[in-house]
């Protein structure tokens, strides 16, 4: 069987769920993973343990402080063995992943989204179509989240190689996200609001049934354009982010095809919209045709009492 | 004085319907245009030459068709347009891609190239980084602003929000949207870009090893489920919990 490499996704110094997906993917394409792990501090890989990955590699160096894209493709290219590199489609690793591939001579195709054999599906022009290409030789993909079944945990058998980078940008300044809210590129659950909301205040509705579920706040274009209070890295579409979360609640949001080029993936789709004919309702799952004005205190109730 | 260059690629109107016939898409009835971020590395490229001097060259991959979206970037501002491409070529993948322009990229002498975060038909974001490896440079993707007191400093998504970047001289700047405005052709614009000269150029590119093998449409989602007035939202609410398990 050829080797496969995961790159671990991780946040906030701990290695994330999604990574487990990851192993399923490598095993689908036929190949023997063994699981990298990014770190300024190993302990973090001893977590990264998975059924049917027999090594766990955490290269440990200090520019994975900040995200460099050349000090970690090349960082990582210095110690990982070859074979196919699987990593999460989140801007970030897709970022990473385009470099390694450039480094090691190979091809990459972005956001798969279903693997047979060695025929990759993934999405082009924004979702309107699906593409299947054939892949010889090693390859570089990222997998987007939420299709692949996570694999069972296992105990990781990890060993350590320190290696350092040169870091070519330097980070001046971290902005924190103001509120301790999830990014919308990160979450399972999205509530959007458009320009149906009527004022950027009315988006505390929003929050509000975002703080029950954990999800994230979104907003379509018209909202962000319209509304300074509403900043450009909650748009989702076209030109904006691309989501594919468990659940995606699209309120007062007319569902323009630039709008549904970022969220149309989604698992499941819910539409408030007063307008029974908007766009949205043919891709919702659950559409209420109905003012939010009326429909979210009841959704934030029911939601409520269920999560409680 | 700075030598910029700025990635241009021809693209279907995000409004076109996307048509699958047999098993590969039909766009010949689409509208083409400027890949949407693509807009973006423009306007930064533009101002990156108000900013330190220099000038600004439009490069695209493509075949003749292409010469469009290069005559467009003209009219709104930049100084030379180039085109890569070379008859003999099969089918591109992302290296051969990358191996092209960043030939051409070379050949032109730049400095810092600007693209955009991902093309509008591929979706792949893969070009900016690619070619920055390629060059042996820096790279920075999904800025969503740039401003060039001093340097050149960029804002980056980052963990936990945002970062405040600062540059070295060789870079591919990979661009989000963000509050730039992008500013439109004016009469003289296009009026000079009309009578503008595409210069084509060829590099080399080597045969894929990921190679096309069918489209499809995207796959159709059952028929939802649509409730007349706002109590409507409980049921809602237990079909995510018992239907859906998605909360
Ligand atoms: C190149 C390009 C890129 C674009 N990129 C994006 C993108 O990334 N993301 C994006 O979202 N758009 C994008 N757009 C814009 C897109 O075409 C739409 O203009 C935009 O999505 C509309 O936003 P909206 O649905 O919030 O507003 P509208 O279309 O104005 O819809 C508002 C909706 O709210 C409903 N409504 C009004 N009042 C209420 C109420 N009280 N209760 C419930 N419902 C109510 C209305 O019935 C209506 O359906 C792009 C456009 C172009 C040309
Ligand atoms: N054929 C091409 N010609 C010119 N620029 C391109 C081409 N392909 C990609 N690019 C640039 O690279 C960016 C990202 O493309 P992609 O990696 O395909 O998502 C685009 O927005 C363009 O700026």
């Amino acid at each position: 069987m050829s080797e496969s490499m995961i790159i671990a996704e991780t946040s906030k110094g701990i290695v994330s769920p999604v990574t487990a997906e990851l192993v399923s993917a490598a095993i689908a394409l036929g190949t023997n993973p063994t699981v990298i792990v990014p770190c300024t501090d190993s302990s973090i890989a001893d977590s990264a343990g998975y059924d049917g990955v027999a090594k766990t590699i955490a290269i440990k160096g200090d520019c994975f402080t900040n995200y460099d894209a050349s000090s970690w493709a090349s960082a990582i290219d210095a110690v990982m063995p070859s074979g196919s590199i699987v990593v999460a489609a989140t801007p970030q690793s897709k970022d990473l992943a385009a470099r390694i591939a450039a480094k090691r001579g190979l091809a990459v195709v972005q956001d798969v989204v279903k693997i047979d054999g060695k025929n990759l599906t993934s999405p082009v022009f924004s979702g309107k179509a699906m593409q299947t290409v054939s892949a010889t030789g090693d390859f570089v993909i990222s997998v987007r989240a939420n299709i692949f079944q996570s694999a069972s945990e296992g105990t990781a058998n990890v060993s350590v190689i320190d290696q350092s980078g040169d870091v070519a940008t330097a980070v001046q300044e971290i902005m924190e996200r103001a509120s301790a809210r999830l990014d919308v590129s990160e979450a399972n659950v999205i509530i959007s609001g458009g320009r149906g909301m009527g004022s950027p205040d009315n988006f505390s509705h929003l929050e509000r049934i975002a703080d029950v579920l954990g999800a994230a706040v979104g907003a379509s274009r018209a909202a962000v354009d319209t509304w300074d209070e509403i900043p450009h890295n909650m748009q989702v579409g076209q030109t904006g982010k691309t989501v594919n979360p468990n659940l995606y609640i699209a309120v007062g949001i007319s569902g323009a095809i630039q709008h549904l080029a970022g969220m149309r993936s989604s698992k499941y789709i819910v539409a408030i919209n007063k307008d029974a004919d908007a766009p949205i309702f043919s891709h919702a799952d659950y559409g209420i045709v109905s003012t939010w004005e009326e429909t979210l205190p009841i959704l934030e109730a029911a939601l409520s009492s269920m999560m409680s | 004085m700075a030598n910029i260059v700025v990635l241009v690629k021809r693209v279907p109107d995000t409004n076109a319907r996307i048509v699958v016939n047999g098993n590969q898409v039909d766009l010949s009835a689409v509208k083409w245009v400027i890949s949407p971020y693509d807009e973006f590395a423009i306007e930064n490229a533009l101002q990156h030459r108000e900013a330190h001097g220099g000038s600004v060259t439009a490069l695209t991959l493509g075949p003749s068709d292409a010469d469009k979206v290069l005559k467009d970037a003209k009219a709104i501002g930049v100084d030379e347009i180039v085109r890569v491409w070379d008859d003999s070529w099969g089918e591109l993948d992302s290296n051969g891609v990358q191996i092209a322009l960043t030939e051409a990229i070379t050949n032109l002498n730049a400095d810092v190239v600007y693209c955009g975060k991902n093309a509008a038909d591929t979706g792949a974001g893969s070009t900016g980084p690619g070619i920055a490896e390629r060059l042996g440079w820096a790279s920075v993707s999904n800025i969503s602003d740039v401003s060039f007191d001093g340097g050149v400093t960029v804002t980056a998504p980052a963990d936990g929000g945002s970062a405040k970047i600062s540059l070295p001289t060789n870079v591919v700047i990979s661009c989000d949207k963000g509050s730039v405005k992008v500013r439109k052709p004016n009469v003289k614009g296009i009026m000079m870009a009309k009578r503008s000269q595409v210069n084509v150029v060829s590099a080399s590119a080597p045969s894929a090893s990921i190679t096309f093998v069918s489209h499809s449409p995207p796959p159709a989602k059952p028929a939802g489920k649509k409730y007349e007035g706002a109590s409507s939202a409980n049921e809602v609410a237990k079909l995510l919990r018992d239907e859906a398990n998605v909360i």
